[in-house]
């Protein structure tokens, strides 16, 4: 499966939030989204998954022009995990979890079997089985965080694409939730996006970065190539020192504090 | 700990078990609602006058010499408001519960976007300058109000428009502001109407007293189409209630689904008050009530609260007309008098729970 934006571009009012941006995802690949707050992650994003129309430029999902389809089509492709969003009702974890099923179902076919053990195993993989029985209404974000990428799960998308989904979990649910995205992309063949904020977490593991800086693409390639100090003055203006990882063997930012450093 | 299917289907068959419950209750609201009044008539006689008017089942029930006006009174009297009381306690509860996933809100309700307004608008000025019918057998009242109401629908739904996609939030906006113009014109034309003011303060507080088979007959055509697309746009509101955004993830075009819905609900909501006049608070307490039996997935609460919605508005019915017989009270002030306490009880103690 193929997902690819040609230099596409998206206003909110006179705000250029994207301009001429291209970017590609194929099957199996692992690609990460950095940038400087407001620099057009979330809304190159949401224009992928065919939420936004881009003003210009063209999004293509196994080369036919994702405007012209259809929701649900897209839904049995491609998955997104949005920023927490609020939900209203309080629906049962397996009731959201179920949800996922929706673009591969009739309107009024009721779960079958397979469905049923498609989401205990999406369940399963983010470690929500136990809250099955639970309202939404209360949970933790952490805990809500993996009940949404359980209903993507669920989807069974050829991609994956995630607006931060680490942001809420503790290193303990980064590790295995970024080790699930990774298994995913590595041996399920998924095409796999995610906007990140953690530079370091995002070189460890997506296979390329792309950084924004104000809607217009600054770097595009393997981790050595992005995260340089360089690009990294440049997109967040901070003084920043890379090592590399001793275990992993990619670059590693390590900031130095303001204060440590004589004003320029 | 694996939930297992198994188990997950024992949960939906409870939830299906409490929608045989509901059917029954409807009823044997209907029952009792039939026998109570004036003249009180035994509940076997009214079951068996009601079931010999069925087809197939009727000729297994044997007569059982009740007086011939026991007939006349369950079927020409009290059977029509009993139906028109189901088609608006339904309408209500379904458009309340629609209208609640639509607006993310769980206290929105059906004439939050000024439908009650048009129709009362519409119904002051049939009232206030005697406007005549031409529709034999009802009164100008009720197509006065039908009309206008469609109308402000018509005009809230454009002025929700013009700022481009129909967000439920320019709907609200709109809405607000074209009712406070409506009651602002209402309140002039009522200045001016003199002695029928008592008539018009009656129309709006509800009631469904003097009304017979031809408001039932006008009612019914929008009441089947209206819930009948409401239920089957049950799954959409699922996933709409979630975002716009987590919707079209899900596989659902939020603006075209929303549209339709919010027609629908129109509909049936301008259909019921232009018979009924403004009966409150049935579209908020029916489906708050039933998500919190049911869960608030919409497959189930939908065709739940109309059930609901029914039951509940033919017990007021009949608590208005007998409570203080002779005399009635309008229905729209028991639904209120009911609703509004037992409103804060269903808060306090989903408070003193959730803490």
């Amino acid at each position: 499966m193929r997902l690819e934006a040609f230099s596409v571009c998206h206003k909110y009012g006179i705000i250029e939030a994207i301009d001429k941006v291209s970017v590609s995802l194929e099957s199996g690949d692992f690609v990460g989204i950095l940038g400087s707050n407001g620099s057009g992650k979330t809304t190159l994003l949401r224009l992928l998954a065919g939420a936004l129309k881009p003003s210009m430029g063209t999004i293509l999902l196994d080369s036919e022009d994702i405007g012209d389809m259809v929701p649900k089509v897209i839904a049995q492709k491609i998955a997104v995990v949005p920023q927490n969003g609020t939900i209203p009702f309080p629906f049962s974890v397996l009731e959201i979890v179920l949800m996922g099923r929706e673009p591969h179902k009739g309107r009024f076919s009721r779960e079958s079997p397979q469905d049923m053990d498609i989401v205990f195993q999406a369940m399963a993989a983010t470690s929500t089985t136990h809250l099955a029985k639970r309202s939404v209404l209360e949970l933790s974000y952490g805990e809500k965080q993996r009940v949404i990428i359980a209903r993507a799960l669920a989807q069974e998308p050829g991609i994956l694409l995630l607006d931060e989904p680490t942001s809420h979990l503790d290193p303990g649910y980064q590790v295995e939730i970024m080790d699930l995205f990774k298994s995913l992309s590595r041996f399920e063949n998924i095409a796999v996006l995610a906007v990140l904020h953690d530079v370091n977490l995002a070189s460890q593991y997506c296979d390329r970065l792309v950084m924004l800086n104000h809607g217009r693409k600054v770097a595009d390639g393997p981790p050595q190539e992005v995260v340089t100090e360089e690009i990294l003055k440049k997109v967040y203006g901070v003084k920043a020192h890379i090592t590399t990882h001793p275990v992993v063997g990619c670059p590693q930012v390590m900031l130095v504090p303001g204060f440590m450093s004589p004003a320029s | 700990m694996k939930p297992d299917p198994v188990a997950y289907s024992a949960y939906r068959d409870r939830r299906y078990r409490c929608f045989v419950t509901l059917t029954f209750l409807l009823l044997t609201a209907m029952a009792i609602a039939a026998g109570v009044g004036a003249v009180s008539i035994p509940l076997p006689d009214v079951i068996s006058i009601l079931l010999r008017r069925l087809p197939y089942v009727s000729k297994w029930i044997p007569h059982t010499g009740w007086p011939d006006a026991y007939e006349t009174i369950i079927l020409e009297v009290r059977l029509p408001r009993i139906l028109l009381a189901i088609i608006i306690g339904s309408s209500l509860a379904g458009a309340g519960a629609t209208l609640q996933s639509l607006f993310r809100n769980p206290l929105a309700d059906p004439y939050i976007m000024g439908i009650s307004s048009g129709a009362a608008l519409g119904a002051t000025i049939a009232i206030s300058f005697r406007l005549p019918s031409f529709i034999p057998g009802l009164n100008s009242v009720p197509v006065a109000a039908f009309l206008a109401s469609i109308i402000t629908m018509a005009v809230v739904y454009s002025l929700a428009g013009v700022s481009g996609r129909a967000s439920m939030d320019a709907f609200l906006l709109s809405g607000v502001v074209v009712s406070s113009f409506l009651w602002a014109v209402m309140s002039l034309v009522m200045m001016v109407s003199g002695d029928s003011l008592r008539e018009i303060m009656m129309w709006l507080m509800g009631s469904l007293s003097n009304k017979g088979y031809v408001h039932v007959k006008m009612a019914a055509p929008y009441w089947i189409f209206g819930i009948a697309v409401l239920i089957i746009m049950a799954r959409d509101l699922n996933l709409i209630c979630l975002g716009d955004d987590e919707a079209r993830y899900l596989g659902v075009d939020p603006g075209q689904s929303k549209r339709i819905a919010v027609i629908a609900s129109s509909v049936v909501t301008a259909a019921s008050v232009s018979v009924g006049g403004v009966i409150g608070f049935v579209g908020l307490i029916v489906p708050h009530t039933m998500r919190m039996v049911l869960g608030p997935d919409h497959r189930l609460l939908l065709p739940a609260s109309t059930i609901a919605g029914g039951i509940f508005l033919v017990t007021a019915d009949t608590c208005a007309r007998t409570l203080i017989a002779p005399a009635e009270i309008p229905v729209g002030v028991i639904t209120a008098l009911v609703g509004a306490p037992f409103f804060l009880c269903i808060l306090r103690r989903r408070k003193i729970r959730g803490s």
